[in-house]
């Protein structure tokens, strides 16, 4: 649905041992740092887990032809959801801004101009993602754009586990057998997008296309689908990719 | 600002008590919120926990509960709750739980204290009950001192102005342009202060005098003075004011005791305009004493009928000035007894004189003074005790006959229960009256009240007003050693009950049940009447508005401290709820009831309700403590 290009999968059988390895290896100490702040163990009850919503606008689809514009984080656990916390940063892209993504994102070319380079604002943003449980809505977008941006400043690239509330929706809607019988029978299939699938949890309709917005949106989703699907108890490493 | 937060403050902004907030405050809110989502049928607040923060309803619904387990309401998109806890000692004592899927916002405490501290208007709002029901009435208190209307009200334009020095023909010119029949005479300078003032330009000014219509007629034609003049020299310097502040009524006792027709309007110094004696004229047929005026000036039952308009119109027009509800019912119950008496006037006029003395009493909401618009006619007839059936009967059952269908033309239409003076039973001497009274205290169940306790409120509107203070006397001195009859009365009292309160398009039930309107005397007003005639009763109070035998009530001990200061603002509210929705109804050119529908119900004016039930309710528990229904009968 977004036309975007097939990617390898990622997976990583061990994100522990892998994210100890990268702390070892890395030259950079922003890096250092991220990796060196271990996560929580698979099999912690995703009660205890904290995480932080994270939501970027890009300009484009591709990370290798388009750009980081904002970025959006509101740190969260299960039970509450902290806009004191929240951050916000628009970053320049430093390529050019197609006329239709501004309008989508409402993001101007002056605001653009003024913004700080991604780098600026990464050793901060890496500190806010430490320790957490990083959740997103799509992370084909979320993860190789963060990945590409980091690794064209740094040298190295970041990965590491997320919560990706898409691919929740997904294995309710997409994967089941009603799904395929839905499918057989030339139905449309269910929309996994943000917006309608949080209209699938009674949650309210928000502007979209706002990182911060968007990511406050992911979070609340996030806590509805464990509220409906999971359980506070439910480990970890049943969630999380 | 911070444009990602728009979304959270502009729900907010919308809800009440938010939507009076600064959007500073609202910013200092949104930015501090929690949210969290809670599947249909999970708590979200539990018994006794400690509470950090008020809960605001972002989208689903909520039930919130005694700490018995009843329900206590129901929550909709943009309500809050959990403020009691937080104003006392922070453990919930009204758990609450979704009942649909919710996303609640958390406004942490120190958010919460800081809006309670800088917003007088939040902080009335998340104190409970009485507060809020006690602003309110205070509000219509307030509005009811502009009842007496300014005088400002009935300015339509600036007043036409000219220097001194212009001549008697330019400024006649002036007011034919303006079609004014006055204008005011300025001159530069100042020698006395009561006038001056600085215009625009910072020039001052006085104003030195008024010349009307007939001044050019006696002091400019008569004399024969020449068309160029100075308008200076004519005037005359009595110079007769009022301050745009006054009351209408001052005005035209101004006027009348300086026999002036036009009096110019000030703003402290500065003429705002002129006011004539027909300006007040036109603004006095408009109101209620006109009203009466002309009832008694018709001659026939058609005439009067032709009036009823008129009362519509008084009423919708006492209502958008803020009267408040015992004003409109006292105009409204003076204008009902206007039309008894002067249909009286013509039966006694048509039959001849009376073959014996008489008193027409008036019963229910006319014997109050809280008649609505919306009024059936309650009356009975107490004859002398030298009353003889065979004798004298035709003649009163014809004079009843006359005033019941007379009324019934006017729109106070036939009472359903037939508590009517063409009804014999109720066209009875004083004795016989006497009786029925003493038997009704004396052997009560609640099922031969119940279509007696009207007689309970009881005035005299034509005739011998003696006949009637002599059961109020009776009643007075029996009814307090009554407990017996207080216990049927209460019991009865209890019949009606109001609902919880209002949630989205409905009216929530105390079972949880939902309806589309709320019929607001049965489940309001009329409740709130039985009870405070209860207590009246008791401590033998011979008043019969509702507000005075509160105000009776309140000099006992019969109620706790305050108690009838609540139930008078509630019942205020009440009352004054009803009315307005039947203003509407009648501007939407409806026929009006006693509905009311949740939709056409403000946000605001839905809390106030609800706690107003809240009140209600709670003093019917009261009622059935207080005047218990004893086991057995007493010993006689």
């Amino acid at each position: 649905m977004y036309g975007i290009r097939p990617r390898q999968k990622v997976t990583q059988a061990d994100w522990n041992g892998y994210m100890a390895q990268r702390a070892q290896e890395t030259g950079n100490s922003a890096i250092q740092q991220f990796f060196g702040t271990p996560l929580p163990d698979p099999d912690t009850p995703i009660s205890e887990v904290p995480m932080v919503a994270l939501d970027m606008e890009t300009t484009g689809l591709d990370e290798r032809r388009h750009a980081i514009v904002s970025i959006g984080l509101v740190p969260f656990t299960l039970n509450r959801i902290k806009l004191a916390e929240r951050r916000y940063w628009v970053v320049n892209p430093s390529r050019p801004l197609a006329e239709a993504s501004i309008t989508y994102h409402h993001i101007t070319h002056s605001e653009i101009a003024q913004a700080p380079d991604l780098d600026e604002i990464l050793d901060e943003l890496l500190a806010q993602l430490a320790g957490r449980l990083v959740v997103v809505h799509f992370r084909n977008i979320e993860r190789p754009f963060l990945d590409a941006a980091v690794n064209a400043r740094r040298g190295e690239g970041v990965l590491f586990p997320m919560i990706d509330t898409m691919s929740l929706e997904a294995r309710l809607h997409r994967q089941t057998l009603w799904a395929r019988f839905r499918r057989w029978l030339g139905r449309p299939p269910v929309s996994i997008r943000l917006h309608a699938s949080r209209e699938r949890y009674g949650l309210p309709i928000y502007q979209g296309h706002h990182a911060l917005v968007d990511a406050l949106a992911t979070a609340e989703l996030l806590q509805a689908q464990i509220a409906t699907h999971y359980r506070p108890e439910t480990p970890l490493k049943d969630i999380w990719c | 600002m911070d444009v990602e937060l728009l979304e959270i403050r502009q729900h907010m902004g919308r809800f009440p008590p938010f939507d009076g907030l600064s959007d500073d405050l609202l910013d200092a809110i949104a930015e501090q919120v929690e949210v969290s989502y809670f599947k249909t049928g999970s708590s979200i607040l539990t018994l006794n926990e400690m509470l950090n923060d008020l809960c605001y309803i972002r989208s689903g619904a909520v039930e919130v509960y005694r700490s018995q387990g009843e329900l206590y309401n129901r929550l909709g998109e943009g309500d809050i709750f959990g403020h009691f806890s937080l104003l006392r000692n922070h453990k919930v004592r009204f758990p609450a739980q979704a009942i649909e899927d919710t996303l609640i916002y958390f406004i942490p405490k120190a958010v919460f204290l800081r809006l309670c501290e800088e917003d007088d208007h939040f902080a009335d709002f998340v104190e409970l009950e009485r507060p809020r029901l006690e602003s309110a009435a205070e509000q219509q208190k307030k509005s009811n001192d502009m009842m007496v209307t300014r005088i400002r009200k009935l300015l339509t334009r600036y007043p036409v102005m000219v220097e001194t020095s212009t001549s008697v023909q330019l400024a006649a010119q002036q007011m034919s342009e303006a079609q004014a029949s006055a204008l005011l005479v300025l001159k530069e300078g100042s020698d006395n202060p009561r006038y001056s003032f600085k215009d625009s330009e910072g020039q001052t000014w006085q104003m030195c005098g008024i010349l009307t219509d007939s001044d050019f007629r006696t002091r400019v034609v008569a004399e024969g003075l020449s068309p160029q003049t100075p308008v200076g020299e004519v005037i005359s310097s009595r110079l007769i004011t009022i301050q745009s502040d006054a009351s209408v009524y001052e005005a035209m006792l101004t006027m009348l005791r300086s026999n002036v027709h036009h009096l110019p309007v000030l703003y402290r110094q500065r003429p705002v305009g002129v006011v004539h004696l027909s300006d007040i004229i036109r603004y006095e047929t408009h109101s209620g004493l006109y009203l009466v005026s002309n009832i008694f000036n018709q001659s026939s039952a058609e005439g009067l009928a032709r009036l009823a308009p008129d009362v519509r119109a008084a009423f919708v027009r006492m209502v958008q000035e803020d009267a408040n509800s015992q004003m409109v019912g006292s105009a409204l119950s003076t204008i009902g007894r206007s039309f008894t008496q002067r249909l009286l006037e013509m039966a006694e006029a048509e039959l001849g004189p009376p073959p014996v003395p008489y008193c027409f009493m008036v019963n229910g909401s006319m014997a109050r003074n809280e008649q609505s618009i919306v009024t059936d006619q309650d009356n009975a007839l107490i004859l002398s005790d030298k009353f003889n059936p065979e004798e004298h009967d035709d003649y009163f059952y014809a004079l009843a006959k006359i005033v019941s269908d007379g009324l019934d033309a006017c729109g106070y239409t036939y009472c359903k229960g037939d508590v009517m003076a063409t009804n014999v039973q109720w066209r009875q001497p004083l004795s016989v009256w006497k009786g029925y009274f003493q038997d009704w205290m004396a052997n009560p169940t609640p099922e031969r009240l119940l279509h007696s306790s009207i007689f309970f409120d009881l005035d005299s509107c034509y005739g011998e007003d003696l006949y009637v203070e002599t059961l109020q006397d009776l009643i007075a001195e029996t009814a307090p050693k009554s407990p017996l009859f207080l216990a049927a009365m209460a019991r009865n009292a209890l019949n009606r009950t109001p609902p919880l309160g209002f949630f989205r398009t409905f009216v929530m039930e105390q079972d949880g049940k939902h309806n589309n309107s709320i019929n607001l005397k049965r489940r309001g007003t009329a409740p709130m009447v039985d009870l405070v005639r209860i207590h009246a009763l008791a401590c033998g109070s011979k008043a019969q508005n509702s507000f005075q035998r509160l105000n009776d009530i309140s000099k006992t001990q019969l109620l706790a401290t305050g108690m009838s200061d609540k139930l008078s603002y509630a019942f205020e509210f009440l009352c004054m709820s009803r009315i307005r929705h039947q203003m509407i109804d009648l501007q939407e050119d409806r026929l009006p009831d006693n509905n009311i529908e949740p939709e056409n119900v403000a946000d605001s004016e839905r809390h106030t309700l609800k706690d107003a039930f809240q009140v209600l309710s709670n003093a019917q528990k009261f009622l059935k403590f207080r005047y218990p229904m004893p086991a057995k009968r007493q010993g006689r």
